[in-house]
């Protein structure tokens, strides 16, 4: 059981207060009817299921209902912080670069 | 007859409290502070079990958790606990044990006679025998459940209750012996929060044993019972004993059980406390001390009831006042067993100390030995146990100094006790739950972890495999002092100090030889539990098992309820030398939560019975109650099911329920739909992303029934929303989908279009709903209510109105689930009992009938309607279910799920669709789930082409109904398919999914 932090509430809350919400900054395709059925597919199934430290989703669904979005190594559990959707894409797309 | 009591300054049973207790049904005595074991032993009781696979008699080996054979069954009918360790379980006045092996009896096992053909029981015996035929193997796995398991668990209700508790804390420490106790003083001292927990009734750990020990400069317990008065002084420590820390999870949560209650007798035992408690603790830090056990040599015939560890015989005369025999053979290869021998001879026994080494132990130990009577046999091993459900005698051989062979044939030996010690093995479990590994210390001859601990976790004493007292608190003082530091602490006290003593150097031994090769002489046994020895992992390496792993599965070797405590390192080294390996090459298997066996009831805790899930009741609960409803759960909802009359059957009340609607007038409690609150300048907008169809043209005071698809394009919600404002809309959702609903539509507002003006709130509490259905709803209406027109052109099917019903301000839906012309009624839930009961006095002259979901699934099934779960399963497209009709493709924003919907797989012409059936009999009907098949011909492989969704008797058609996925359904109207079920087939026609008026003129009237 994690304890996950909520920047919206800005409490560390107990697991079960949250959601899983998958992986992080997956974004649907713009003008999805023009996308080939290759792209619509991979966009839709095609996850990393990275081993190490891995951007993802949790809602705080018994909480504010927020999504946020949480840095967490999927080898030790260890939870390198969690933010708001878009501070977090800012940490993301860095990381991305490097 | 073997143990006996004698007294002993050290013992901590009291003398003045005797125990009456049963065992197998024999009266013995005990005292307080006993555990099971020791009583048992001081009794002279010793053949406690038969082994899980040959029957073997067993007897008790170990002293606390690591114990394999002395599995007991506690207490009768409700109180009763199955394989508790006789170690384990401290006695109490009028205990009530049995033994749990041996068939027909323990003392007559005819398991007893596959031992005397054990070699024909290799490893792997079950798989590579009892292969075929495949019509027997029910029959085999009787036959061997029967002959092996342990102890029955409970079938009566637990009489006693269990309860959770939650920490959070700066420092945990596991383990009370002497480092964890300096550990948490030192903690405590430095004003962290700290909590120490310990498995045993009370701390001290091995100084409870030792009873030689000395910490600066007084007897360690004088020391041990000065540490506790210090943290019982502290208030930011807590001390809890009679609790294991059996698992330990990411971010330093770590699960203790805590034995609240299981000392007293059931008698005593106080009914607002519960039997067990389960701390769930946070720590910031956890310091492990949770020390280490003796683990035994392994020997011919080591198994015989009177074989022990040293450690455990040690503990028995010192703690406990119980010596295990009069005339004792003691096994060694290291020096801390001289202390056994020694406290042994002490008391009386005549001790004959085999020490594998030829030059024995450090100078002094052997003269310390000598004084006390012991007699030495230096470069001697047990070749062989004597006895049979006794010891009666050893054979030894004369070792080889150098390499572990047989150099020389040894003497006979009689003795009733045979004791070994094979070195210390550390307790790592907790440290290895969560990814950590330990690493193979030749040095200390076992799996030990890293000094400086890992992140998060300091490690403390003989778990880094310091086995002297000197040693492990100087390793402790600096492992805690440097935690300290990083709370930015000092360590405030001077590092305990005991003597270090001259030690010899430990002999590397594991197997002790007995001159043949292995497999053909005594069986030697690694694993008592599992029945492993020595000969059953050579030969599974044979058999080419490499990995350790892979070992361990096909021998079971350190599996059960001890989980390899005492077996599992010398099953490695037997494993290595097997496979000509290092030991650190070999490592080990995974350690796995629990360390120690958890109940059911303890995880549990108060999440049974009433408690184990919320229910919710809608605000007409009593009216329901009140006409005799009976209620099925739905989500967490208790919705009423159907309303008996008399003795009636559901089947005669769904059929009462359903011709009352459809002729005359029925009322249901709709109270439990989803609802949520859309409200925003960009809500309609909102609604054409996520919804199929479309909502720019749905004017106020008009209802639309909606599609939620996923991002796959399949069906995964549905419900009516109203358009309240231009800005605001009502949204219901299915009952057990309401709080995923909310959740789906937060995030695809919050990650994909943050930009669109809407807000979400969940009404589903707010609103009561009463559904009145059927030809004569409206009259009952207009009873109730006067400032709404209700005539049929002024208040058209799908509109809604704002108004008052029985005085009480209303929303009035006319939508209909029925196919009926039917009014919704949604009052605030405060006033819902009161309309309730209003619109079943207004419909008296009617005889309008409740009705609940029973009924509610054959009226809307008689219309086709679907229900999301029942008729969809994730897979199923609004083009699959014939609803076309409700998606807007030429919306211009492409809504969730719109691109899936032209997939290659989705426009598949042979996708499963909604279809009708009527069976060829219209009495039968059909089961749901049932498949359906082509052609009346099921030789397997079936062809099977669909299944029944839906299923019921219709009253109103006088026949059966059933609504089904069919491959290619929506081309194959007026084919016969054949439904299997329950090893029958039964013909039926498929049709459309709508059987009751397909033109809607009824919902319209």
């Amino acid at each position: 059981m994690f304890q996950i932090h909520c920047p919206h509430c800005g409490a560390t809350r107990e697991e079960e207060e949250f959601s899983y919400a998958g992986e992080a900054y997956i974004a649907r395709p713009a003008n999805p009817e023009e996308a080939s059925d290759a792209e619509w597919g991979d966009y839709l199934f095609m996850r990393k299921n990275t081993r190490g430290w891995f951007w993802e989703q949790w809602q705080h669904t018994a909480g504010c209902r927020k999504v946020i979005a949480v840095k967490r190594h999927t080898g030790s559990y260890e939870i390198a912080g969690s933010w708001t959707l878009a501070e977090g894409k800012e940490h993301y797309l860095k990381e991305s670069e490097a | 007859m073997s143990g006996y009591r004698v007294h002993r300054n050290s013992q901590r049973i009291n003398a003045q409290a005797p125990c009456q207790f049963r065992f197998d049904g024999k009266q013995l005595k005990g005292f307080a502070g006993d555990t099971l074991a020791s009583a048992l032993i001081a009794n002279g009781t010793r053949l406690i079990g038969r082994s899980f696979k040959y029957g073997r008699p067993r007897g008790i080996v170990g002293h606390g958790s690591e114990e394999p054979n002395a599995l007991i069954q506690l207490e009768t009918g409700g109180y009763t606990v199955p394989d508790l360790k006789a170690t384990q379980v401290e006695l109490y006045d009028g205990l009530n044990a049995t033994t749990t092996t041996g068939f027909p009896s323990l003392h007559f096992d005819l398991k007893g006679l596959a031992g005397t053909f054990s070699r024909f029981m290799p490893p792997g015996f079950y798989y590579k025998t009892f292969m075929g035929p495949i019509k027997a193997w029910p029959l085999y796995e009787k036959i061997i459940r029967k002959a092996a398991g342990y102890g029955r668990a409970p079938v009566d209700p637990d009489p006693e209750f269990y309860d959770h508790l939650h920490h959070h804390v700066d420092v945990l420490v596991v383990g009370g012996g002497a480092c964890g106790l300096w550990a948490a003083t030192l903690a405590g001292r430095a004003g962290l929060k700290t909590l120490l927990v310990d498995e045993q009734n009370e701390a001290g750990g091995w100084m409870l044993s030792d009873t030689s020990a000395q910490i600066d400069g007084k007897p360690a317990l004088k020391w041990v019972s000065e540490r506790l008065a210090e943290l019982n002084s502290l208030s930011n420590v807590t001390v809890l004993t009679r609790t294991t820390a059996f698992a330990h999870h990411e971010q330093n949560l770590v699960q203790a059980l805590e034995l609240v209650q299981d000392h007293l007798p059931l008698a005593a035992r106080d009914s607002h406390t519960p039997r067990e408690r389960l701390h769930k603790i946070r720590a910031h830090h956890v310091v492990l001390a949770s020390g280490s056990i003796e683990r035994p040599l392994v020997y011919g015939n080591n198994d015989r009831p009177g074989v022990m560890t040293a450690a455990a015989a040690q503990t028995y005369l010192n703690r406990y006042g119980v010596a295990v025999g009069r005339k004792v053979l003691l096994m060694t290869h290291n020096d801390a067993a001289y202390d056994a021998a020694r406290d042994l001879a002490q008391a009386g026994s005549r001790v004959t100390l085999i020490d594998t080494r030829l030059r024995g132990a450090a100078d002094w130990r052997q003269h310390e030995a000598k004084s006390a009577g012991v007699a030495l046999m230096l470069g001697y091993g047990i070749a062989e146990v004597h006895g049979k459900t006794s010891v009666s005698g050893a054979r030894l051989v004369q070792l080889d100094p150098f390499t572990n062979t047989v150099r020389a044939r040894g003497p006979r030996l009689s003795a009733d006790s045979v004791l070994s010690s094979g070195g210390l093995t550390s307790t790592v479990h907790l440290f290895c739950h969560n990814n950590g590994r330990p690493y193979w210390n030749e040095n200390s001859q076992s799996f030990v972890v890293p000094d400086e601990g890992r992140q998060g976790i300091s490690c403390a004493g003989s778990i880094t495999g310091r086995w002297e007292l000197s040693a492990a608190l100087a390793q402790t003082h600096a492992a805690v002092s440097a935690m300290l530091l990083g709370f930015g602490r000092s360590t405030n006290g001077e590092c305990p100090v005991s003597d270090e003593r001259e030690l010899a150097p430990t002999r590397r031994l594991f197997r002790v030889p007995d001159g043949l090769p292995e497999g053909h002489g005594a069986k030697a046994f690694v694993d008592y539990q599992n029945d492993v020895a020595a000969a059953d992992i050579h030969l599974a390496v044979r058999e080419n098992y490499r990995s350790i792993e892979h070992v361990k599965r096909y021998t079971a070797l350190g599996f059960g309820t001890d989980q390899g405590k005492l077996s599992n390192v010398n099953g490695f080294a037997i494993a290595a030398e097997a496979l000509g390996k290092p030991i650190a090459e070999v490592g080990t298997t995974t350690y796995r939560p629990a360390y120690t066996p958890v109940t059911f009831g303890a995880l549990a805790g108060s999440h049974v019975g009433d408690t184990f899930d919320p229910r919710r009741y809608t605000a007409m609960q009593s009216a329901h109650v009140k006409r005799g409803a009976l209620f099925e759960t739905v989500g967490q909802w208790m919705r009423p099911w159907y309303f008996p009359k008399g003795k009636e059957t559901m089947h005669q009340a769904v059929d009462r329920e359903c011709l009352a609607t459809r002729n005359s007038v029925g009322v249901m409690d709709a109270s439990t739909l989803g609802k949520i609150d859309v409200k925003g300048p960009d809500a309609r907008e909102f609604l054409n992303r996520i919804y199929s169809n479309a909502w720019s043209k749905l004017d106020p005071g008009k209802c639309r029934y909606g599609l939620m698809l996923d991002e796959n394009g399949m069906v995964m919600d549905d419900g009516v929303t109203a358009c309240l404002a231009d800005d605001h809309f009502h949204m219901t959702t299915t009952t057990g989908g309401a709080a995923r609903v909310l959740n789906w539509l937060e995030r695809w507002h919050q990650t994909e279009w943050p930009e669109l003006k809407v807000r979400f709130t969940s009404t589903t509490d707010h609103w009561s709903t009463t559904a009145v259905v059927g030809p004569k709803s409206r009259a009952v209406l207009q009873k109730l209510c006067s400032d709404i027109d209700l005539s049929a052109d002024a208040f058209k099917f799908m509109d809604w109105r704002e108004g008052t019903v029985a005085g009480v301000p209303a929303k009035v839906f006319r939508i209909s689930f029925s196919g009926e012309l039917a009014y919704e009624i949604n009052v605030d839930a405060c006033y819902g009992h009161y309309i309730w009961e209003q619109v079943m006095q207004a419909g008296e002259e009617f005889g309008i009938t409740p009705y609940g979901t029973e009924t509610m699934h054959v009226l809307r099934a008689e219309k086709g309607f679907i229900i999301v779960g029942q008729d969809t399963d994730g897979s199923m497209t609004p083009i699959d279910l014939a609803m076309g009709w409700a998606v807007g493709m030429k919306k211009p924003f492409s809504f969730l799920g719109k691109r899936s919907l032209s997939r290659s797989d989705t426009v598949r012409k042979d996708r499963k669709q909604l279809v009708g059936l009527y069976t060829e009999d219209p009495k039968v009907v059909l089961a749901e789930g049932a498949q359906i098949l082509s052609t009346s011909d099921d030789a397997p492989p079936a062809n099977m082409q669909g299944h029944v969704t839906s299923s019921y008797h219709s009253a109103f058609l006088g026949r059966s109904i059933a609504m089904a996925v069919l491959k290619g359904g929506s081309q194959r109207e007026g084919d016969t398919v054949y439904v299997w079920a329950h090893g029958k087939k039964y013909p039926a026609k498929v049709v459309s999914s709508v059987f009751v008026d397909q033109e809607g003129v009824r919902q319209h009237a």
